[in-house]
């Protein structure tokens, strides 16, 4: 049987919102959620986890990157609804203060970052890159890390943190 | 973005059914529908999920061909052992688009299906004729320096934007799909359209179709191939020009040639009647150029974009050069060899 599918014609549920389930850094939650609805949203203004920025909202900027079920996505361009049963990884799901994950330390000790609006995204796009296994030199980081752009210019330090956690030569 | 009521079939005949009323949209990754569901360029009553459908897999065809999954992420089918070793310039291609993130949630069948990067079709405040027919052409005469310069039409200049679909030209794949009136086969050349004068439909999808697959026949193109996209930045850019080639090469003679280009037209531009005149061919700078020309013929230039003409011939002399050396272009180390 399809879900939100309410009648044996298939035709869509009514305007209205669909129950969704999903693990958000651990944490299960079941929502009554308006499909039009991106990830990106539902994390900032429904369950106020404000750590994953909206830079551009469309796509071009990987500011929004969050990790569904291991792998980065731009959080601007998914619907909330689509991803029932999902796991989901942001920011806060990876390190907090006092307990940093190594690619926050690493991004300090590297100074890989000026404003830091684009450093959330840049830390869950580059364990996304660790999970992928497909980076390993210093072009290779530079190619998959593109998908995040930094408005201050702090590349050339991301992609010393970054190859530093892989645990290559920085 | 507007309200719009939300399905989520279990199987391809549901969503079909599903997919029979009017105004609705095959939802898959979402990085081009939901893009543009923002913009209010696409306004659909209905999006139909497809992303539970079982399309998201990779078979093996009778023959030594593959069948991707029209639901397989781009980034899924770019890095499957199988494609890398057998269809190179397939991930090649797909590597060049993008981003890692984008990637990850692009499906084939997106792909195939994303529209125009036009920035008229994107701004509902001007006029567009394949966004709302008869309303004119904004890009004739106006900003126009990442359009056509082939196979345009009066209506319409727009590009298929698609790095995915250059690669899937040469590999003369065909696509699946299925739809009320029961499954075909399209073969890609036939799969997107030029504009003419019903700039609205990219392709030859009838409405309601699903893509369900894309099948790669056997070849073996696993040397003398590349993949050269030219662009504003080396990542994250679309092209402004790209050339996919895929060659055999036989005692130092081309047996065979296919050359396609993405970023020039409504459809990736490929001639078989142009790649006649390498075989047999030894590759040299002359017969790449003589080349050039012949699929370029009648290329024109609208203004702003009068420079691709140019870097397509150099582009395709470059890239015919890669192929026979069997130096494809590396998608890390963006230096041009
Ligand atoms: C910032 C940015 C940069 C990009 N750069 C590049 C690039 O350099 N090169 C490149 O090639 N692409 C690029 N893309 C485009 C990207 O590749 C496409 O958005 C993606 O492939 C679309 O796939 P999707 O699954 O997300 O499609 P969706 O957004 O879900 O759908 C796109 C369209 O296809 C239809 N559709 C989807 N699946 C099917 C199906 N199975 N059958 C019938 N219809 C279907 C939908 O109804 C919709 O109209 C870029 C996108 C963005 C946002
Ligand atoms: S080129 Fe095509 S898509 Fe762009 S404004 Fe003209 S009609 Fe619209
Ligand atoms: S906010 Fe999602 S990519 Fe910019
Ligand atoms: S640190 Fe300011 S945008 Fe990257």
């Amino acid at each position: 049987m399809p879900t939100a599918v309410n009648s044996a014609t298939y035709a869509a549920v009514p305007i209205g919102t669909v129950p969704t389930t999903l693990t958000i850094n651990g944490e299960t939650r079941t929502r009554a959620i308006e499909p039009w609805t991106t990830l990106l949203d539902l994390l900032r203004e429904g369950e106020d986890l404000i750590g994953t920025k909206k830079g551009c909202d469309h796509g071009q900027c990987g500011a929004c990157t969050v990790l569904v079920d291991g792998r980065r996505i731009n959080s601007c361009l998914k619907l909330a609804v689509t991803l029932d049963g999902a796991n989901i990884t942001t920011i806060e799901g990876l390190g907090q203060p006092g307990d940093l994950h190594p690619l926050q330390s690493a991004f300090c000790d590297h100074d890989a970052f000026q404003c830091g609006y684009c450093t959330p995204g840049q830390i869950c796009s580059a364990q996304g890159l660790i999970n992928e296994g497909k980076a390993r030199t210093r072009d290779e980081v530079r190619e998959l890390m593109s998908g995040n752009l930094c408005r201050c210019g702090a590349y050339s330090n991301i992609v010393d943190a970054v190859l530093d956690v892989i645990g290559e030569k920085a | 973005m507007n309200r719009f009521d939300y399905a989520r079939p279990a199987s391809v005949a549901e969503a079909v059914q599903a997919g029979a009323g009017e105004q609705v949209r095959y939802l898959a990754g979402g990085t081009n529908l939901i893009d543009l569901m923002k913009e209010n360029v696409d306004r659909p009553m209905t999006v139909i999920d497809i992303n539970r459908l079982p399309l998201g897999v990779i078979e093996e065809l009778d023959g030594g061909g593959l069948r991707l999954g029209a639901l397989l992420p781009n980034a899924d089918t770019a890095w499957d052992a199988r494609v890398e070793q057998r269809y190179p310039l397939l991930s090649s291609a797909i590597l060049a688009g993008a981003s890692p993130q984008l990637r990850n949630a692009a499906t084939n069948g997106g792909n195939l299906n994303q529209r125009t990067r036009c920035y008229y079709f994107y701004d509902v405040a001007t006029p567009c004729n394949k966004r709302e027919p008869g309303s004119g052409c904004g890009a004739i005469g106006g900003v126009n320096r990442i359009h056509a310069i082939l196979g345009a039409s009066d209506q319409c200049i727009a590009t298929h934007p698609s790095d995915m679909c250059v690669a899937l030209a040469v590999l003369d794949a065909t696509v699946q799909v299925t739809g009320p009136d029961g499954d075909r086969s399209i073969p890609i050349a036939d799969y997107h359209r030029l504009p003419g004068d019903e700039p609205w439909r990219d392709n030859t999808l009838k409405p309601g179709e699903l893509v369900t697959g894309i099948d790669l026949p056997a070849e073996d193109f696993t040397q003398n191939y590349t993949y050269l996209k030219l662009r504003d930045r080396l990542s994250y850019a679309f092209a402004l020009v790209s050339i996919a080639v895929a060659m055999r090469v036989e005692d130092g003679a081309i047996a065979e040639a296919r050359v396609a280009l993405g970023g020039v037209a409504h459809k990736p531009w490929r001639s078989t009647e142009a790649e006649k005149l390498l075989k047999g061919q030894q590759p040299s700078p002359q017969a790449f150029g003589a080349f050039a020309d012949a699929l370029l013929a009648g290329a024109v230039g609208q203004g702003e974009n009068d420079f691709k003409i140019l870097l397509a011939r150099k582009g395709i002399i470059r890239a015919l050069k890669q192929a026979a050396e069997a130096t494809p272009q590396s998608q890390t180390d963006k230096r041009v060899a």
